[in-house]
């Protein structure tokens, strides 16, 4: 019968008018993200950062800036460099988090919000102070350590810096011993 | 008194809510009937093949999410496995299999995006398809936020296999997806193909001839729907294709209607494919190499894979520096597009909108 295709259609959206909605009414509902998520607000542990600018040199865009003092005296790979300037330029991110994955020492992580919006474009560029200032709550993107703790970044207990690393990086030989959670512990 | 006629030159775009991204149709009318039809494109130009020969091999990737952005799993795909020919690197079989499970996902969402437009360019229906098409998107989008952390820029893919293995939640919340997708799919046919109005706007309008389509190169779908049975899972399998069993569904007119008829029954083949490779994947590494940096052998190679809008490769040539000394991108939106004047001159005004949406290209591909 003509029309019966028609009609066919009409079923279904009847069949969804009645369907609880699936859409989120985002100021006051927020839809769940997955710890995996890749957002703003980096997470970065000045002492766990080398100034080793894996993370600069990997980043697509070169959108991260490091400035190190070779005569610091910061405790770590033999107490040569001090980490002057970490400038990330979130204005042009692209949050791709190759940075995250390049870091040898776990001390960058992804952060986990999307509210960034700032009115000016000096405020996105974020500097050490504003990185040590923030709360630590670190993705779990490319982290399975994080993940292995059921770290939750929305929401969830900040992480501190001797928790947020692998295995290896604990007994990294040029670690001093007395450093938390250094190679004599 | 006969009235003086002339021939009117329309531009439709390059922002207009039918073209698929900033896209210019120049027309010229003879009344309704269109007479001569010119793509005009560039405006999305990025320069994606000259900042890839500035770029580490790993770094492209980021580059390739944004080539196609409903369809990122796929871009990437294509170009590791273009990598891994050039350095010659043998993928760990889960690593594989978790490539072909997002890629195929990736194709449910690029051609429930492909058939939701459907009826937003016949007019008048509204966005009720459409919006039916992105709800079952958006589970799926979520899926691959639980895999890598992002939702269309997905950069899942690394050179040697997949970044990570997917989280434990991943697998139950695939199962619920698949449960309920064949409903969906059902649904949005009963909707779309089954009505009257639909067919009878759609069926023998703008169809291509399948000796002009293997001429011009066409791939994908639009190939398929003129009745060549040509698909590169198929003719020369990459990853586990060769593991799996799927159809291949073939029009028969090669006409609108069977354009975005060949794309709802391929979602029902991915479907099938994603069913065996949860059968199929086993536990064990998921990446050949934790290395970022690749310094291949001077040499070149190219893979051609089935993304979901055609053939989708990328030619690398190596001159055993850390960066492609040439990356070229054989875009199947871009390919398809050629028969853009064949395929309008004749019809009217109404059926050109359609036609445009039939070849479901993407013009961040198509520009580059």
């Amino acid at each position: 019968m003509y029309g019966l295709g028609v009609l066919k259609g009409f079923g279904v959206t009847l069949k969804n008018f009645v369907r609880k909605p699936f859409t989120v009414q985002y100021p006051e509902e927020r839809s769940v993200q997955h710890p995996r998520f890749r957002g703003q607000e980096f997470v970065w542990y000045e002492d766990r950062c080398t100034g080793c600018a894996s993370c600069a040199k990997y980043c697509p865009l070169g959108i991260i800036r490091i400035v190190t003092d070779p005569d610091g005296g910061h405790e770590q790979e033999g107490g040569d460099y001090k980490v002057e300037v970490f400038d990330i330029d979130q204005g042009r991110c692209m949050y791709c988090g190759l940075c995250v994955e390049a870091c040898p020492y776990d001390a960058l992580h992804m952060g986990s919000t999307f509210e960034g919006a700032t009115t000016r474009r000096e405020d996105l560029v974020i500097t050490m102070e504003v990185l040590n200032e923030r709360p630590k709550h670190p993705s779990t993107w490319f982290r399975p350590q994080l993940e292995q703790q059921a770290v939750d970044p929305f929401g969830g207990a900040p992480v501190d810096s001797g928790d947020a690393g692998r295995e290896a990086y604990r007994w990294h030989p040029k670690r001093s011993e007395d450093a938390p959670g250094g190679a004599g512990k | 008194m006969t009235l003086r006629t002339e021939p009117v030159v329309v531009s439709i775009g390059p922002h207009h809510p039918s073209t698929h991204g900033v896209f210019r149709m120049r027309l010229t009318f003879d009344g309704e009937n269109i007479i001569d039809a010119e793509p005009v494109i560039g405006y999305l130009h990025r320069g994606t093949e000259k900042l890839a020969e500035e770029r580490q091999y790993t770094q492209v990737i980021t580059l390739t999410d944004r080539l196609d952005y409903v369809s990122s799993m796929t871009s990437n795909q294509a170009f590791v496995l273009s990598c891994e020919k050039l350095i010659g690197l043998e993928v760990p079989d889960r690593g594989m299999y978790l490539r072909v499970i997002a890629s195929e996902l990736q194709r449910i969402v690029s051609h429930l995006i492909g058939v939701g437009f459907f009826l937003q360019e016949l007019g008048g229906f509204g966005g009720t398809a459409l919006m039916y098409a992105f709800r079952e998107r958006e589970r799926i989008l979520d899926l691959f936020e639980m895999l890598c952390g992002a939702r269309i820029t997905v950069s899942y893919s690394r050179i040697g296999g997949v970044f990570a293995d997917a989280p434990a939640d991943f697998w139950p919340a695939l199962r619920r997806v698949l449960d309920d997708m064949p409903g969906y799919t059902d649904e949005l046919e009963a909707l779309v193909f089954e009505s009257e109005i639909v067919q009878s706007r759609t069926k023998g309008v703008s169809p291509i001839d399948p000796v002009l389509a293997v001429n011009a190169s066409l791939t994908g779908p639009v190939l398929r729907a003129s009745g060549v049975a040509w698909d590169w899972r198929k003719a020369a399998p990459y990853d586990v294709y060769d593991r799996v069993d799927f159809d291949v569904p073939v029009g028969a007119n090669g006409d609108n209607y069977d354009r975005f008829w060949v794309r709802i029954q391929e979602v029902r083949q991915s479907l099938r494919i994603v069913e065996q490779c949860i059968e199929q994947i086993e536990p064990g590494p998921v990446r050949a190499t934790d290395a970022m940096l690749f310094r291949p052998p001077p040499g070149d190679s190219y893979v051609p894979t089935e993304s979901p809008k055609g053939e989708l490769g990328f030619y690398l040539v190596s001159d055993g520096s850390i960066a492609p000394y040439r990356c070229h991108v054989r875009a199947p939106s871009f390919i398809n597009l050629s028969l853009f004047k064949e395929m309008l001159v004749g019809w009217k005004l109404a059926d050109a909108i359609v036609s445009l949406g039939s070849l479901d290209f993407n013009m961040g591909e198509v520009d580059r």
